[in-house]
């Protein structure tokens, strides 16, 4: 479903990927792991076009996506929950989530959504008119997620959705994932929290300074000596 | 009394012209975070297009606020893709600086085609005053202030419950994610410049109305006052641009009525020193925590 292929990507003169390689078959979870500065987020803000890469192809649906601008990946069925989750603080939740949906114009079906993820995330119907802004951090994470179903995505991509969240929320986040990809959405993660990450992926890929360092089902990385020791805490 | 009343109608009329053009600074530096020096020349512009409607081609006066409002439009959209677009990326005193060169350039521009004698606004709304239970206000001090309390309204509509205007807020809040949602920030940007150059050709409109002369440098002091205006409610916040508009309106109103009128440029401009230091977020304006 989405192909990347030999990508190199910089930050002015800093070789931050390094001919990347990697693909996502439809309904997969597949997690990229790694340690801060393994260029986890860069990678995925390169499938989103918001950042360029000097050489290589990603492909998505067949479908060369160095063609289309950044805004229209949308149009593809990518929605991306950024990281740091991005929400527009100064919006209300409801406007948020509409923000989401904002290339749609079948408006029943819109609000069929937003029932949708209201029913997903209750706490969200119920401060459907507060300023996002004044949420807590996993209010707002649920939120960046809603706001992404509400593209009606066939694959999103997450970066670190964890990230900054207590324990109980963290895995209710994983839980989240979990639903959202049985549901039939493909799943690109982007984790550092990799025990976890890896234990709902159905495939994984360790990233360490911009390349691909390990791969495997979520289960062998798991076992592998060299992750076990690096990123799993032995 | 009654010249507390008329001056304070006054006020407002003058402070609505200024809320206009400070709109203009407002929504441009919401969503590129520049202050658009060039902002109060699309102001004069708009006054010449205005004339050139009303002498050359016989316009009323409404259809002339709209071809002016609709050609500053255009302007705005042409400064910005010119001038501001290619430095989105350098560093933010590159922009500023063009942003000055812009308002040299357009003043000069006037000069060459429309020459240095002022252009005299022929009368276009009624001269006689209205009286309201014994109190005289000008029927320009009335119309000035009804058509931008009504355009106001429309930009706070079009902001709160429209797709672009959505966008606009989405844009200036945060571009990368607004590019995730599928937001064309260009177009949102070339809408931002269209609809700030309207409205402040709308108060270069009503300005030369009630002033009547037209010249290069006419918007240099509105300009200037307007963006006072903008800092004052605080830069970026909509509703700041209005409610500094119509407290800078009603000082200079005031001063010049009460005090003098040789100091109320420099009361003006005291305030701007004043918020600056006392808080320089302006009055609506908050200093901003992150959440985590």
């Amino acid at each position: 479903m989405l192909k990347v292929k030999d990508i190199d990507v910089f930050y002015d003169k800093i070789h931050a990927i390094k001919q990347l390689s990697f693909h996502v078959k439809e309904g997969e979870i597949v997690t990229l792991i790694g340690a801060n500065g393994a260029g986890k987020t860069t990678t995925l803000k390169t499938i989103s076009r918001i950042l360029e890469p000097a050489h290589g192809i990603i492909k998505y649906r067949d479908e060369d996506m160095a063609k289309i601008p950044p805004h229209q990946i949308i149009d593809l069925g990518i929605a991306h929950v950024p990281e740091g989750r991005r929400i527009f603080s100064k919006m209300t939740v409801s406007e948020n989530l509409q923000m989401g949906a904002f290339i749609r114009k079948d408006k029943r079906e819109i609000k069929e959504d937003l029932e949708m993820v209201y029913k997903r995330f209750p706490r969200l119907k119920e401060r459907y008119k507060q300023i996002a802004g004044t949420l807590s951090g996993g209010e707002q994470q649920m939120l960046a997620i809603g706001r992404a179903l509400m593209s009606r995505p066939t694959m999103i991509l997450m970066d670190e959705p964890s990230m900054g969240l207590a324990p109980i929320l963290v895995e209710q986040i994983f839980d989240i994932i979990n639903t959202i990809n049985n549901a039939g959405t493909t799943i690109l993660l982007v984790e550092q929290n990799a025990k976890q990450a890896l234990e709902i992926a159905d495939r994984g890929y360790v990233l360490e300074t911009g390349k691909i360092i390990a791969e495997g089902t979520g289960k062998e990385l798991l076992q592998n000596a060299k992750v076990k020791e690096a990123y799993l805490g032995g | 009394m009654t010249l507390l009343i008329q001056q304070f109608i006054n006020g407002l009329s003058v402070g609505s012209i200024y809320a206009l053009i400070a709109l203009g600074y407002t929504l441009v530096y919401g969503i590129i975070k520049l202050i658009n020096f060039a902002h109060g020349e699309v102001m004069m512009m708009g006054a010449y297009f205005a004339f050139l409607a009303v002498i050359v081609m016989g316009m009323p006066f409404l259809a002339t606020l709209i071809f002016s409002m609709v050609l500053a439009a255009l302007l705005g959209i042409t400064i910005e893709r010119v001038a501001y677009k290619p430095l989105r990326k350098a560093p933010r005193i590159s922009a500023l600086i063009t942003a000055i060169g812009m308002s040299l350039f357009l003043q000069n521009l006037a000069l060459v085609v429309f020459g240095a004698t002022p252009k005299v606004m022929p009368t276009v709304i009624p001269k006689q005053p209205i009286n309201i239970g014994g109190i005289q206000v000008g029927t320009v001090t009335i119309v000035t202030l009804v058509l931008s309390i009504f355009f106001m309204i429309v930009l706070d509509r079009f902001i709160k419950n429209t797709k672009p205007g959505k966008a606009m807020r989405a844009v200036s809040e945060d571009k990368e994610a607004s590019v995730i949602m599928g937001i064309n920030v260009n177009r949102t940007i070339s809408i931002t410049f269209a609809i700030g150059s309207a409205l402040g050709a709308l108060g270069g409109v009503l300005y030369s109305v009630a002033y009547t002369q037209i010249f290069p440098t006419m918007a240099v002091m509105p300009g200037l006052k307007a963006f006072v205006a903008a800092v004052l409610g605080g830069i970026g916040l909509i509703p700041g641009a209005m409610l500094g508009g119509f407290i800078i309106g009603m000082v200079e109103t005031l001063t010049k009525a009460y005090i003098s009128s040789q100091l109320s440029d420099a009361i003006v401009f005291g305030i701007l020193i004043l918020v600056l230091i006392v808080k320089p977020t302006g009055i609506l304006g908050k200093n901003e925590k992150e959440k985590v």
